[in-house]
């Protein structure tokens, strides 16, 4: 094990270059879904357990599956009231899985990035060949069901080995959001190739509110907006990011979708709010402000 | 060493569940739903009426509420036992003065140690659902199919000798279930089960013993979920409860009859302190017009006529 793997480098949050987003909106808003397919008997992996009971874990596994079963269907009407398209984390063996939910957010025009295959089949211990062969296996996957190139990377179950960043930018991954150390998208250091980080956040996370936290659903709704409210202030001076990563097992519950859907009305009610995509924030970015935020960064670390 | 490629080989993906339990279905792809009356949701109290015993195992885990400190926990064990003794009584004055008829699930040895509490169920012409033997005797994926099919045996034969009633529904204790669990519920005569937190509607489930249903028993705004689980407020329970119950009211003017399910504790709820808060969440409930208070049975068998 190492201290610290240098992934970024050191980038005070003061005397950067400025980003302007499309149309001098201060701040880019976009709603990760995770969608998500846990096994009821995943394989064992020696570094970590999927489900904390023998198996069957019934309880857990049957309120991941509310997610797809009802969850999903709540959170997508609520977003189609406002405007707001997702950009999905998504386990891609749902595409065999559940290929109805694969064409609603289809048809609607979302991106679908990857969250591995399963939620239950974790990267430890997986060698760099297994690896690659499982982010092959997420590219052909959705390239097949939904014509897209896979842009954005979010490790399963937020596991990783040391390397793991090296092989996303290897295989063409654009952008992770697997990074929670800034609130603007970061050049991320590489072997070889480029690769940035979105900001995606804990913080906002649904399940880190509910699940970790264990807030009331008006308690997310305030963080949400105080969240919002400091970011949109200082997106005056340079563009930020904000993410509401969602799960519809968790904020697709009949007693968490108000609040939800407050949020969405909040935050698209403001002007100069940019409501896309990741991404269309990682394109955006590449194309005007990565090249200065590797300069700048040579000077910070000069000085 | 590398994980075997084994663990890069996925046989069950493909479309619908991993299992062949109940099939994929999405809520808004069903058709709607009818209530008696025309009402709109269908309400269900389910009171748990818990046995923790002293000597609760700690292997293969404990259900959550349980014995906390060295043996003999009293602490614990006495307050679980309160909801027994009290808490009860008060949690079901709240459902009478409101009109709600109760579904109780039972541990078995709850109704052998106390078959006064089965008399007031009874006398109220409220269902009585099978919950185990008690919170002590879980069923879980490491225990033998013949010592589970004891314990489904033991208590549900045990629950129909003291209530007289049918006993056709099934909640494990902490949801827990083993491979076997639902077939061996179904071969005793049990047409739905509780432990399925999947889904806002009942679903038909499969066992080698014939089809039996889920029926979608509230877990994520139940009295012990939020204020023992996630340490919130009893203004919280009641917020999330009256949240959840105008989401239900809602989607029922769109999309047919929804259900309502509210998981009750009496050693949470019945405590003075938070009687008053039950009364308030389920005032605005029963108070809304267009529901209608059933047992579970009352509602499965309204499901199941219209499939």
């Amino acid at each position: 094990m190492k201290s610290d793997l240098g992934f970024y480098d050191f980038n005070p949050y003061i005397n950067r270059p400025r980003i302007k987003w499309p149309n001098g909106a201060r701040i880019a808003f976009w709603v990760a879904p995770n969608i998500e397919y846990y096994e009821l008997e995943p394989p064992p992996n020696p570094t970590r357990q999927a489900w904390a009971r023998p198996l069957p874990d019934v309880q857990m596994y049957s309120s991941r599956d509310y997610g797809n079963r009802v969850g999903h269907w709540r959170v997508m009407e609520a977003m189609d009231r406002h405007g707001v398209r997702g950009s999905v984390s998504l386990n891609v063996a749902l595409c065999d899985h559940h290929p109805e939910i694969i064409k609603d957010c289809a048809d609607r025009g979302w991106e679908f990035y990857s969250h591995g295959i399963y939620n239950t089949r974790f990267v430890f211990n997986m060698d760099k060949d297994q690896e690659r062969a499982m982010i092959k296996d997420v590219f052909d996957t959705v390239k097949k069901h939904t014509g897209q190139t896979v842009s954005g990377w979010l490790s399963p179950a937020l596991t990783y080995n040391e390397w793991t960043l090296d092989l996303l930018a290897e295989a063409g991954v654009q952008y992770v959001c697997d990074l929670f150390h800034d609130d603007q998208p970061q050049p991320v250091n590489v072997d070889n190739g480029r690769l940035i980080s979105v900001p995606y956040s804990l913080e906002m996370n649904d399940i880190i509110a509910y699940n970790v936290n264990q807030i009331p659903p008006r308690q997310y709704l305030n963080q949400i907006k105080a969240c919002f409210d400091q970011l949109y202030k200082e997106g005056a001076e340079s563009g930020t990011v904000m993410c509401i990563p969602l799960h519809g097992y968790a904020v697709g519950h009949p007693h968490r979708i108000a609040a939800f859907e407050e949020a969405l009305e909040y935050i698209t009610g403001h002007d100069d709010v940019w409501v896309t995509t990741g991404r269309e924030i990682a394109e955006w970015y590449y194309a005007h402000n990565y090249d200065q935020a590797v300069e700048h960064l040579k000077l910070v670390k000069g000085a | 060493m590398a994980i075997s490629d084994d663990y890069l080989k996925y046989p069950k993906r493909a479309h619908g569940m991993d299992h062949d339990r109940y099939d994929w279905s999405m809520i808004q792809d069903r058709p709607p739903l009818k209530w008696p009356g025309d009402a709109k949701v269908a309400v269900c109290v389910m009171v748990a009426l818990e046995f923790f015993p002293l000597d609760q195992p700690a292997k293969p885990f404990k259900a959550p509420g349980g014995m906390a400190t060295p043996y003999p926990d009293l602490r614990h064990y006495t307050l679980r036992d309160y909801g027994n003794r009290i808490g009860f009584y008060r949690v079901i004055k709240v459902l009478d003065e409101l009109g709600v008829k109760p579904t109780v699930a039972f541990n078995s040895v709850v109704a052998e140690r106390y078959p006064q509490l089965v008399d007031e169920v009874n006398r109220r012409d409220g269902e009585i659902l099978a919950y185990g033997v008690d919170m002590g005797k879980l069923h879980h994926g490491e225990m033998a199919i013949e010592e589970e099919a004891e314990l489904v045996r033991q208590s549900v034969a045990s629950l129909r000798q003291a209530s007289g009633q049918a006993v056709t529904g099934w909640w494990s204790p902490a949801r827990s279930e083993s491979m076997n669990t639902l077939d061996l519920i179904a071969a005793e005569g049990i047409e739905y089960v509780c432990d399925w937190i999947n889904d806002d509607l009942p679903y038909p489930i499969r066992s080698k013993n014939g089809q039996i249903h889920s029926m979608p028993i509230s877990h994520d705004i139940d009295d012990q979920t939020i204020i023992s689980g996630y340490h919130q407020s009893e203004d919280d329970f009641v917020d999330q409860v009256c949240d959840a119950f105008d989401i239900h009211m809602a989607d029922s003017k769109t999309h047919g009859g929804r259900v309502f399910t509210l998981t009750i504790h009496p050693w949470m709820s019945g405590q003075p302190h938070r009687i008053k808060s039950l009364k308030r969440a389920l005032s605005h409930v029963m108070g809304t017009s267009g529901v209608w208070s059933a047992t579970a049975s009352e509602i499965l068998d309204a499901f199941k006529k219209q499939g």
